[in-house]
């Protein structure tokens, strides 16, 4: 079923129908990919084909169309299972996005099993979907928040794990941050949690699109990633757990399709995974993230991590020459292709602004991380991000636009 | 491409960024008032002496963009001798005008934090007079 082809830029590029847009004539660089990836055509025709022929309510119908969109969202789910290595689908919990499937961790798990006392870890480098939430939780319940920091590098400083373990319900690390491009060594802190007792949560919402991942292999408990950064479509992401933790967890949202049988005062609770999915659901955008799935795995993620790494490290390179250039996180080897940067005397708004009239979309502000911003002691950075298709001639158009913001600067003194 | 960048970052834009006007801190001033946009991490506080009704003096200070920055700067000059009634009226079409430049909508927040910090300012110390 999926076709495996070879990653040639130029090819990929024509699966994009927004990549073809010219505006005021220049060519659209989107360099913003970590904030949200562009969409092939298989995604938008599978979900333009299935409002136009098979639009139902799934799990409802027994008419033809509605078993049509069940078996196409449970087949997306098979798809998505796979593609992670889950150990089955009923592990796959579709919402809306990363931010939704943490929170149904915090409400769900966590008050059933964080307590006074308690401490959660998390690291200085968590974007707020993976912050607060916990510091809610940690509010509520009356348990404490501890952090890993990182140093000068942009690396998780890991000697005083073990220590920062002690008497830890939940780690919740970022498996790729968002705006330094650190990849965090999941494994082997994994093992060090599992070794004092707690479990481990992973924002995935910066890897599962970039590399290949293995939540088996990495051993994790909760896993959640979103479906709009890996070429599918907003409003679908997902909650992978270990099934044992999902069966003991008590629902999260309430309402139809989630109940087994239902009485005046009291109701009974669906299989997995649908326990915790309430409502009609986002089934265009399961379908779409079927697709997306299936693209990637076309390429294979450890092409499309090695075409990241190739532009990384020519946009590392050639960003290190600008003068008074600063670039924030580690060495490309160790980094996803996510580059955040600031320079001297320029502001990053202005930045994106100069860029932006070139076409470059450039992201600038505090990439939804502000205790990183105050780590690193900036109020902001611009950041470039990266993915299938983006060419080294769109790194050397940024390049480009920097210089030009310099010159504007620098010819007033 | 570069026209467009000197168009929206007009010379007299930069010569307040670099060169602020009326830049720094009062001692004691009458109303002393800072607001920031933590979205961007833009930062704008000033200090005015007011005599009389007027503004008699006001510095301000602050860090941030272009925009933000010589939006402030261009403000003090205005307001430096006007009555401090006239000074509230200050709209956000005054600001953008004076701006001279098209301002996306992205933008905006970080040309209007000045007139942010001189409305909840004038209006705070009016609160104080009918006290």
């Amino acid at each position: 079923m999926i076709e495996a082809r070879a990653l040639n830029v130029e090819k990929v590029r024509e699966d994009f129908p927004i990549l073809a847009r010219r505006i005021h004539g220049h060519p659209l660089v989107y360099l913003d990919s970590a904030a949200t990836s562009q969409k092939p055509a298989a995604v938008i025709d599978v979900m333009d084909d299935y409002y136009r022929r098979y639009n139902a309510n799934p799990h409802r119908g027994v008419y033809a169309i509605s078993e049509e969109a069940t078996a196409a969202y449970e087949s997306a789910r098979h798809r998505v299972a796979s593609f992670i290595n889950a150990a089955s689908p009923k592990e796959v919990i579709f919402c809306r996005n990363t931010t939704e499937a943490i929170n149904l961790v915090r409400y769900s798990w966590g008050r059933a099993n964080v307590h006074a006392g308690d401490r959660i870890l998390l690291t200085e480098m968590e974007h707020h979907s993976n912050l607060v939430p916990w510091q809610l939780l940690a509010r509520e319940v009356g348990a404490t928040l501890e952090f890993l920091c990182i140093d000068d590098q942009g690396l998780l400083e890991l000697d005083d794990l073990e220590r920062k373990l002690e008497g830890v319900r939940l780690l919740a690390i970022t498996h790729q941050s968002n705006t330094l491009g650190t990849i965090n060594p999941i494994k082997a802190i994994v093992e060090a949690a599992h070794r004092a007792g707690a479990l481990v949560l992973i924002d995935g919402a910066q890897a599962v699109p970039h590399m290949a991942v293995d939540v088996r292999d990495l051993d994790v408990d909760f896993y959640a990633f979103s479906g709009h950064k890996m070429c599918g479509p907003t409003g679908i992401g997902v909650l992978w757990a270990r099934r044992a933790l999902l069966e003991a967890m008590p629902p999260f949202l309430g309402g139809g399709d989630m109940i087994k049988r239902v009485k005046l005062n009291e109701a009974s609770w669906n299989d997995l995974p649908w326990k915790f999915e309430a409502g009609t659901p986002s089934v265009a955008e399961g379908i779409g993230l079927g697709a997306a799935v299936d693209y990637l795995r076309g390429f294979g993620m450890d092409a499309v991590r090695a075409h990241e790494l190739e532009i990384t490290e020519y946009a590392y390179e050639a960003l290190s020459e600008v003068d008074r250039l600063t670039v924030f996180g580690p060495p490309p080897s160790r980094r996803a292709g996510v580059i955040s940067f600031a320079m001297d005397g320029i502001h990053p708004h202005d930045l994106a602004t100069i860029a932006d009239r070139d076409q470059v979309c450039l992201r600038a502000g505090h990439h939804c991380a502000m205790p990183l911003m105050t780590r690193l002691g900036v109020p902001a950075t611009a950041r470039a991000s990266f993915y299938v298709y983006t060419q080294k001639e769109e790194v050397d158009r940024l390049v480009n636009s920097i210089k030009e913001a310099q010159r504007i600067f620098d010819g007033h003194s | 491409m570069a026209t467009a960048d000197d168009q929206f970052y007009r010379e007299y834009i930069l010569d307040h960024y670099k060169n602020p006007r009326n830049y720094g801190r009062l001692e004691n001033p009458d109303i002393s008032h800072e607001e920031d946009n933590p979205l961007c991490g833009d930062v704008v506080g000033m200090d005015f002496r007011v005599k009389e009704g007027v503004i008699d003096d006001i510095r301000f200070h602050g860090r941030g963009c272009a925009i933000s920055q010589a939006s402030a700067s261009l403000l003090t000059e205005r307001l430096k001798g006007m009555p401090l009634d006239d000074a509230k009226r200050i709209n956000k079409d005054d600001v953008l005008g004076e701006l001279g430049i098209e301002i996306s909508p992205a933008r905006i927040k970080c040309a209007l934090l000045s007139l942010k910090v001189l409305k909840v300012g004038a209006y705070g110390l009016a609160d104080e007079d009918e006290e």
